[in-house]
Parts: C-alpha cells; sequence; structure tokens
C-alpha cells in the first residue's frame, strides 16, 4: 500500500480528468445501449439467464469431477495439462515451457487471468519479448497502462489520445485521420510479431470437459493469429472457465456476447483442441493448458461460491455508477467494477482492498444486468460485514454507528437527540437551505441540505392528535 | 353486560406508520401525507411511538449482529398490527427482505421476521396493489418527473404503482426522466463516506432531472430526494421536489423540499 496512492487519492484523480470521464461514457454509453437493444429482441433472456446460473452452479458444486474430465480428455487430444494453485506457480509454468523451447519472443492474446496472475510482467522479468496482439492491449503496452476494463482494456483513452500514441510509437503511423488507418497502423506494426513469435499465449472463455477444447471469443481474429502460428501455444485459464459440453458452452455464449457487446455472437469463436495433428496444414506443435485456483477453491469456503459464475462479460462495470464515473484505474486492481469489489479482497486481502465493497451505492443494477444473476450487493455485503468484523471501519464511522445504534434501541433517547439535532440544524440555515454545518461536510461540500422545522414527526403527531 | 358493536372499525386492517428516520426528523410532512392517504384506503392507523430506524445503516456498514438487535426490536413493536406500511422503499425493503435473512438462523426469531416480513409494504405499492385505491378529486396543475429509487425498484418492484397512482391526479402532466432508473448517488451512508463519487453521480442526476423540463421532481424515497433536491439547490435550479405522497394526499400546494413555510 505504502507505495500506491489509496483509493480517495486515486478517484480524486480520476474525478479531476474531464477528458477519462469523455472515454468511460463513449465506451459504456454504447455498450449500454447495444446490450439494451439485444435484450429488447431476446424475450427468451430470462429462462437463458436461468440455465446459464444453473450450469455454472452445476460446474462450481461438481468442480473436481469437471477438472479430471477435462483433464482426462485434453490429453486424450494430445494436450499438456498443468495445475497451478497460484498465480505465481502459473507463471513459473509458462516461463519454463518459453524457457525449454529456447523462445525469444511470446505473443499474447487477450487475457485478464494472465492480467490478475501478473504473467505480462513474469515475461518480461524472463527476458522475453512480449506483444500484446488484441489492439486495446497493444494500446495499453504502448502507453504502460494497466487495463481499465476487462473487455475494452484501453477504455480510458479516447481515439484522439491514441493517434497520438501511435505516432510516437509505430515505424509507419500515416495520417491517423480515422480509425480505419488506425487500425491499418496497428495491423502493420503487429503483422510480423504475429509470424515471429515462438510462443502464443492465449486465455479461455470456456473449457469443455467432454472435449479437452478451449473456447476463445474476440473480434479481431488477433487469438488465432497468436495461437495458429507459433511452435507452441499456451492456454491460462482459471479452473472457474468448465463448462460440461459444447452444448452448454453455447449456451453461455448467448449470454456473454449479448452481455458484453450487445451482438449475437463475436466475430471469432475458435474452438482449439490440442496440438497440430498429422493431417493438419497448420498449429502448433505444442499445446498446453494451465489450470489456475489462485483463490478459487477458496472462495467456495468463503461463502463466495455465486461469484464463480461470472464470466467476464462486463456488463456490471458499464451499469455501475461509480465505475462511470471513476473509471477502472481507480480501483487499483486487476477487475474493477462491481465484479472487482467482490473479487478484488479474495485476490489482495480485504484490509488492502477494504474500501471497494463500501463504495457501493448498492443500488443493485449490476445484479440486474448480470447474465448470471450473482447477487453482486449480497457479497459486497458479505465483505463489509468482514470488514466490520475485522475492525477496518474508520473509528469515526465506527464510533458514530455505534453511538446510533444505541440510541436506536432506546426511543426516548432517540428522540431526545434527533430533537436536539433538529434545533440545532436549522441556526446555520439561510432561506431554508443549509450549505455549510460543522459534521455534515461530506454532504454540504457538494449539497445543500434543507433546514427541517417544526420538529419531529412524531412529536407533530402527539401534538395534533393530542396523545 | 354490553357488547361493544364496531363492525366496520374491526373489519378495517390494523395499520403500522413506520415513519423512516429521515421523515421523521427531515419532513414530517410525508408522515401526515401517509397517514392522510392509508386512512383514505380504509386503514386504521397507528404512529407505533417507540418507532426508531429499520436498521439499514448499520446493514449496509456491515454490522450484522447490531442490525439483528433493530430488528428483533422492530419485530416485537410491529408484528401486533395486520399491516406495516414505510414511505420509503429501502427501509421497507430491510424488513421485508433483510430481517428475514439476517434472522434465518435464529430459531426464535426466523418465523416471526418471515411473518412481519411478509405484512410489511412500501407505501405507493400498498395504496395501488393491496388497497387499490385511486386518488379521487385530487389536482395539481403541473408537470413533474418521477425517480425510481433503486431499493423500492429492484427489490420491491415498485415502478408501475407511482405512475399509476399520479395519473389519477388531475392536470398533473408525467414527464419521463432519462435514465430514471439510474441510481441518484445517495446509497445511504454512501454519500458521506465517499462524497466526491456521490456528487458526481448526483450531479449527472441533476442535470437529467433539469433537462427533464419538469417544474417538480417526484420520488418514493425522501433520502433519494434529500439528495437531489440538495444538488439542484445547489446547482441553482428551480425544480421543486415532493415525496410523491404529497401531491397524492393534495399537499402539492404546500412548500416544497427547503422551501421555507
Amino acid at each position: 500500500m505504502s507505495h500506491t496512492p489509496d483509493f480517495n487519492t486515486r478517484v480524486a484523480a480520476a474525478l479531476a480528468n474531464p477528458t477519462l470521464k469523455v472515454a468511460i461514457e463513449r465506451t459504456t454509453g454504447t455498450a449500454r445501449t447495444k446490450r439494451a437493444a439485444a435484450m429488447a429482441a431476446w424475450p427468451e433472456f430470462p429462462a437463458a439467464r436461468a440455465l446459464g446460473r444453473d450450469i455454472k452452479d452445476h460446474v462450481i458444486e461438481n468442480l473436481a469431477h469437471y477438472l479430471v474430465e477435462f483433464e482426462k480428455n485434453a490429453v486424450a487430444a494430445g494436450t499438456k495439462v498443468h495445475w497451478a494453485r497460484s498465480g505465481e506457480e502459473a507463471c513459473q509454468i509458462v516461463v519454463d515451457i518459453c524457457r525449454k523451447a529456447k523462445a525469444k519472443s511470446v505473443t499474447r492474446a487477450k487475457s485478464m487471468l494472465g492480467e490478475e496472475i501478473g504473467l505480462p510482467h513474469a515475461l518480461e522479468a524472463a527476458g522475453l519479448e512480449r506483444v500484446e496482439t488484441d489492439l486495446a492491449e497493444h494500446i495499453i503496452q504502448l502507453a504502460g497502462d494497466p487495463p481499465s476494463h476487462i473487455v475494452w482494456p484501453a477504455l480510458h483513452k479516447t481515439r484522439e489520445q491514441v493517434a497520438e500514441l501511435f505516432r510516437a510509437h509505430h515505424r509507419d503511423p500515416g495520417a491517423m485521420a480515422t480509425v480505419e488507418a488506425m487500425v491499418a497502423s496497428a495491423r502493420r506494426q503487429l503483422r510480423e510479431k504475429f509470424m515471429a513469435a515462438d510462443v502464443g499465449i492465449s486465455g479461455a472463455n470456456f473449457l469443455i470437459a467432454d472435449t479437452g477444447a478451449v473456447c476463445t471469443v474476440t473480434n479481431e481474429g488477433n487469438a488465432e493469429l497468436t495461437t495458429t502460428p507459433p511452435r507452441i501455444h499456451i492456454v491460462t485459464a482459471g479452473i472457474e472457465k468448465l463448462v460440461p459440453s459444447t452444448a452448454h458452452a453455447m449456451a453461455m455464449l448467448r449470454l456473454l456476447v449479448r452481455s458484453a457487446t450487445g451482438a449475437e455472437l463475436t466475430q471469432y469463436t475458435t474452438f482449439h483442441n490440442g496440438p497440430k495433428r498429422a493431417e493438419d496444414r497448420d498449429g502448433p506443435d505444442e499445446f498446453h493448458v494451465v489450470l489456475v485456483d489462485a483463490g478459487r477453491t477458496r472462495m467456495l469456503n468463503e461463502g463466495l461460491a455465486e461469484m464463480l459464475r461470472c464470466i467476464r462479460c462486463g456488463a456490471c462495470l458499464n451499469h455501475c455508477v461509480v465505475y462511470r464515473q471513476i473509471g477502472g484505474h481507480a480501483y487499483g486492481a486487476t477487475y474493477p467494477g462491481p465484479m472487482g469489489s467482490v473479487l478484488t479482497p479474495v485476490l489482495d486481502g480485504l484490509e488492502q482492498a477494504q474500501d471497494l465493497p463500501r463504495a457501493c451505492t448498492l443500488n443493485g443494477q449490476c445484479q440486474e444486468v448480470c447474465p448470471v444473476a450473482i447477487p453482486l450487493p449480497t457479497l459486497l455485503r458479505g465483505w463489509r460485514e468482514k470488514s466490520w468484523q475485522r475492525g477496518f471501519e474508520p473509528a469515526t464511522v465506527r464510533w458514530a454507528l455505534v453511538l446510533w445504534r444505541f440510541m436506536a434501541m432506546r426511543p426516548r433517547l432517540y428522540e431526545f437527540a434527533g430533537n436536539l439535532g433538529l434545533r440545532i440544524m436549522p441556526l446555520f440555515s439561510r432561506g431554508g437551505w443549509i450549505s455549510r454545518m460543522p459534521m455534515a461536510g461530506g454532504w454540504t461540500a457538494h449539497r445543500d441540505m434543507p433546514s427541517p422545522s417544526g420538529g419531529t414527526f412524531l412529536a407533530q403527531y402527539r401534538r395534533r392528535f393530542k396523545k | 353486560m354490553t357488547l361493544e358493536i364496531r363492525p366496520a372499525e374491526n373489519s378495517l386492517p390494523h395499520v403500522a406508520l413506520f415513519a423512516t428516520c429521515l421523515v421523521n426528523a427531515m419532513r414530517p410532512a410525508v408522515g401526515f401525507a401517509a397517514l392522510a392517504l392509508l386512512e383514505q384506503a380504509g386503514c386504521r392507523v397507528d404512529v407505533p411511538q417507540a418507532q426508531t430506524c429499520c436498521g439499514q445503516p448499520a446493514l449496509n456498514s456491515g454490522d450484522t449482529e447490531g442490525t439483528r438487535q433493530i430488528a428483533r426490536r422492530n419485530i416485537e413493536m410491529l408484528e401486533p398490527f395486520d399491516h406495516v406500511v414505510v414511505p420509503s422503499g429501502s427501509c421497507a425493503a430491510t424488513i421485508r427482505l433483510h430481517y428475514p435473512e439476517l434472522l434465518a438462523q435464529d430459531p426464535a426469531w426466523a418465523a416471526r421476521a418471515r411473518n412481519l416480513a411478509a405484512r410489511t409494504h412500501e407505501l405507493l405499492s400498498y395504496l395501488a396493489d393491496i388497497r387499490g385505491w385511486l386518488p379521487e378529486g385530487i389536482s395539481l396543475e403541473a408537470s413533474a418527473t418521477y425517480h425510481d429509487s433503486c431499493s423500492g425498484l429492484r427489490e420491491l418492484g415498485v415502478k408501475a404503482q407511482p405512475r399509476k397512482l399520479l395519473a389519477a391526479v388531475k392536470d398533473l402532466t408525467l414527464r419521463k426522466l432519462e435514465g430514471e432508473e439510474t441510481c441518484c448517488g445517495f446509497g445511504g451512508t454512501f454519500c458521506v463516506k465517499y462524497p466526491a463519487i456521490s456528487n458526481a453521480i448526483v450531479d449527472e442526476k441533476a442535470v437529467a432531472v433539469e433537462a427533464s423540463g419538469a417544474a417538480l421532481l417526484l420520488g418514493g424515497d425522501l433520502g433519494c430526494l434529500l439528495n437531489m433536491a440538495g444538488k439542484l439547490h445547489r446547482r441553482g435550479a428551480d425544480v421543486r421536489a415532493f415525496h410523491a405522497a404529497e401531491i397524492l394526499a393534495g399537499m402539492g400546494d404546500a412548500p416544497a423540499i427547503g422551501e421555507i413555510p
């Protein structure tokens, strides 16, 4: 914590950045509009959502069974399956595979798990050239930024800022007058890297237990170019990505893509199953799948099993009033927004992440749009309960609440204190409104408070009805 | 021996009006409006004098054991009534949804919590759905816009009821609020724990309220209304804010939130 600014400092920086607000609203606004249109045209959504929830719950309840089945079928297809208890273990496995293959250059397709376990850093620390091939990941690699959204990692950059970045870093940037010209420049920049890479690393949207296949969805085709030309393809995947069969993956895909972008399908939906076979024209010589726990089995035992349903669609971020104001970086974690505020205390520890579950209005829109019906507000309340029990709440807030609760149990005291407050407040009033008052700065810094008059409702009621 | 025969009186539901902390302290008019509406809708209403708070600040701050203490106390106080009616979606939801969850593992209280929960209602949905009541002879020549407070909307399904009731107020036109289902940034203790974020959210809401062109801002939760009205006033907007119950009770010509009587 010591070297990173605290949550409120990051929030203040984000709120003071009007360009960031424009960037967030452009992308999340479009995403909300498109999702709403997709849902309006899909009357089966509630049933599909219940099915998606049930599929994930079934897999999570039978995780050991499906993990073993996946491994058996993947191995039969020629895949090498690795098991990692932690993020560090997973990174070590990937680095070891690269070293054994004497790899120099690694291409990577976007994977939030990779970000979670610190794989980009581990690859560079091992002396490998890391090339991010997802357009947005390419942008943030050039900028040296972490992702700010789980679907659009460069959401915090406006297209104007991206043009500037490409002009500074690309070999042959051209005019950068249109989005098409910018994409063409990135394509020129990345094409030879794709072909020269020794190892391609991707994530997984679904691990299909009964075939041993790995399913990825992308819109740019970069995952296919990352995983096909290199000699070695490595998949890193969280163990919660399992589904029983391809049919189940399809049921989840319908929910994932509509919730994320409003489209029915992504441009590319690819199933990778084992290395290149004798009759295949292309494909990797080695195909590795690294199954990563990194806190997931712990979540099962900590009342967070429902969070393992998450398919990383980003809908909860796009609809979150807090995310929309502060953006992803203010969360100071791999996963921002409502889903991130549930996951980050698992990954980084509650003490460090305590602000995240608290910085939420519990308005419930995240749960409403979640395609697998994760009760995010309930899970966030669960973290607040643990924070309270462990004494993380700032002392002033804690004592104010304890004092208030003491009075709430004693109606006469409660009313006495209430009436006292109501007699003091009008002293600060001007024209019916209070715009500054001691101990109310949190409210009056930004808005006025109507001045109460005439005593409490209970007192007025007694007077009026002479009780 | 004399028998007291009061058939009409006895057949009326005996309702406890749980006013909520904010109404009690900041806007007693909402309590009197609720009282009048419930009586018009054929209820025998009492205002239990020992009422304090539903416990929501403790619940949302993670003080679960503290909330349980308050819940048990409120159950004891409110269970003699046929119904408990609350002029707030979030306070009603605390009793209706969260008390049973909080006390589910407590053999002495679980059934009592569930029983009270089933008989606890948010005011506007109670009037429209349970009492089948509509305002009669109320008119207000004004344009209004309506903000759906989150707990009422998503935890209790309060959406159509306030609009149905307000549509029966003569000469009142309801204008659509862009983002009417988007949180206003109040969030109970959230607005003072994270004032800068809350401010950014409510500022956006105030812009939308102003853009609606309505003269009145209505809602069913005083917390959200105080937040929005306070921001509108700070911005210098002349939108006047009322709890919907006040309009339905014909109190729309009284001072709005923040106006001096």
